[in-house]
């Protein structure tokens, strides 16, 4: 069963990851309730820990932490001894001393959220490190598609744009793969990394070859503050090539669903008309994303490590 | 029980050393018994709201509410609540329990809600099922229907509408459990000799 933290996609096995969408598609059913909150977590303390900005990603779960109760507390990289040169190992150690209960982690570069597990007892998840994983991400990514396709086994997934920068690809390689579907990648050159095809993937430069016959076209971001100039020359001629409208998704099957992580570059990844046109899944995306993220706080919140004293009271319920 | 009427792999199923205490036919009688009782003390039919705990009360409850429609030509809503995310066993268990269905077609508001569940023992069940309920509204009142009662109670919970009432060890596993591996026919409740947790299935 799933282990302690949640660090990547490529920890996960396929029974991990359906009870994850399992438990995602019950905790949905809060968010439809007048009052949007179950006591499961109450009196737990959840920090998110993001050294990198984020709107959307510790919004939701800062969102879905309070949801089930539990007090979730923001450390933003700005406001804090971060940018007083602490290192990562000293603020983990403080965190630490105030005795939380969960520790979601962004970081800039790949590995931090791994480190700071070494040295929590709490469960640590990752919520994106550098170009390594987002592991909420492809969980999110799952369950959109198995609700829009009722299934995942089987399915074509085409992931078109930067490849090589983009841990919300690997996250989601790793991840539809196990779940038996066959991943196609495509994207510039340049951004495809050299081995890719070792993940267990096709790699294409052709955006028509990449997409013929898919069930489902996920975007990816183009990075612009990070990119410009070295790795993308053009925006424009990106958005010609690579840029999906509904001319180009003629390739993809009829009733082909197209994704984006989000926070969309219109024009750029997606045609305005394409972004207007069916915008529900992404917005689901975003939906799915609270669910999943309640479903990881819950099912990582009940394994307390072995000798713990909260361990030792008399257990109790039956009926 | 007496049991004139079994269904043939009746006593083939339970495992060894388990004893029937209710049949299928038991339970329908039950339930239609129970219909009866609710009909008779509910002064407002329009208000009744079944709300069955999953998963044993959920075959209960529509059963019910099919004796509702018979014996006085009622519709009555059912509803369906998990109280999984509500027990008080959470903080202290490492093993996170499965989630299960909820599904509450209609405002709870002023209804006189019944709660129905298979198999009640210490009422930690059904105090979380309350807790849960009020985050969907202010019933009018809540009645609660168990098939059967086995004992065993922690917390001052009285039932409401007993099937049967059955004198059980501590240690006994009581389970109701459908003949054809799920809930959706016939049904049993069958008494286990105690053995280490884990066995659950339904529970």
């Amino acid at each position: 069963m799933i282990g302690r933290d949640l660090l990547g996609t490529e920890d996960l096995d396929r029974a991990d990851i359906e009870r994850i969408l399992e438990t995602a598609e019950h905790m949905r059913e809060i968010g439809r309730r007048t009052i949007k909150k179950v006591p499961t977590l109450r009196g737990r303390t959840i920090v998110n820990l993001f050294f990198e900005s984020s709107t959307r990603t510790k919004s939701s779960f800062e969102i879905a932490g309070k949801r089930l109760s539990a007090d979730v507390i923001n450390f933003a990289a700005a406001s804090s001894s971060l940018k007083k040169a602490e290192s990562i190992l000293d603020t983990a150690r403080n965190l630490e001393a105030m005795d939380l209960d969960a520790v979601v982690v962004r970081h800039a570069v790949a590995g931090v959220p791994k480190q700071i597990a070494d040295v929590l007892s709490a469960p640590v998840i990752n919520a994106g490190d550098g170009a390594h994983e987002h592991p909420t991400q492809a969980l999110l990514d799952l369950l959109t598609v198995r609700r829009e396709k009722g299934r995942i086994d089987g399915l074509t997934i085409a992931i078109i744009g930067d490849i090589l920068h983009s841990r919300v690809a690997r996250s989601n390689i790793y991840a539809f793969r196990k779940m038996g579907a066959e991943v196609r990648v495509a994207g510039p050159p340049q951004m495809l990394p050299a081995a890719i095809e070792t993940l267990g993937v096709k790699a294409f430069t052709s955006l028509r070859e990449a997409i013929d016959g898919v069930d489902v076209v996920m975007a990816l971001r183009i990075q612009n503050e990070r990119l410009s100039g070295t790795y993308l020359p053009s925006v424009r001629e990106y958005s010609a090539t690579y840029g999906i409208d509904r001319e180009k998704l003629k390739f993809a099957k009829d009733d082909a669903i197209v994704m984006h992580p989000g926070p969309v570059n219109r024009g750029v990844e997606l045609s305005h008309d394409l972004t207007d046109h069916r915008p529900g899944v992404i917005l689901d995306q975003v939906r799915n994303g609270v669910a999943i993220r309640m479903a990881v706080l819950y099912l990582l919140s009940g394994r307390r490590q072995e000798g713990d004293p909260r361990l030792d009271l008399e257990s109790g319920e039956e009926k | 029980m007496t049991s004139q009427q079994v269904d043939p792999h009746l006593n083939s199923q339970p495992p060894s050393g388990g004893r029937v205490v209710m049949d299928d036919v038991a339970i329908r009688r039950a339930l239609m018994r129970i219909a009866h009782e609710v009909l008779e003390r509910c002064e407002d039919l329009e208000r009744l709201y079944l709300v069955a705990i999953p998963n044993g009360g959920v075959p209960l409850a529509r059963q019910l509410a099919r004796n509702f429609k018979q014996i006085a030509d009622v519709d009555v809503v059912v509803g369906i609540l998990d109280t999984t995310l509500y027990r008080d066993d959470l903080k202290i268990k490492a093993e996170r329990p499965r989630l299960r269905e909820t599904e509450m077609p209609s405002a709870v508001d002023g209804r006189i809600v019944i709660l129905v569940d298979d198999v009640l023992k210490t009422g930690r069940t059904i105090r979380a099922a309350m807790d849960a309920l009020m985050d969907f509204g202010r019933p009018s009142a809540v009645q609660v229907v168990g098939l059967v009662d086995r004992g065993h109670r922690e917390l001052p919970i009285k039932l409401d509408y007993v099937g049967k009432n059955v004198p059980t060890q501590p240690d006994e596993e009581v389970r109701m459990s459908g003949l054809g591996g799920n809930l959706d026919g016939a049904l049993e409740v069958v008494v286990m000799p105690g053995e280490p947790e884990s066995s659950g299935g339904m529970r």
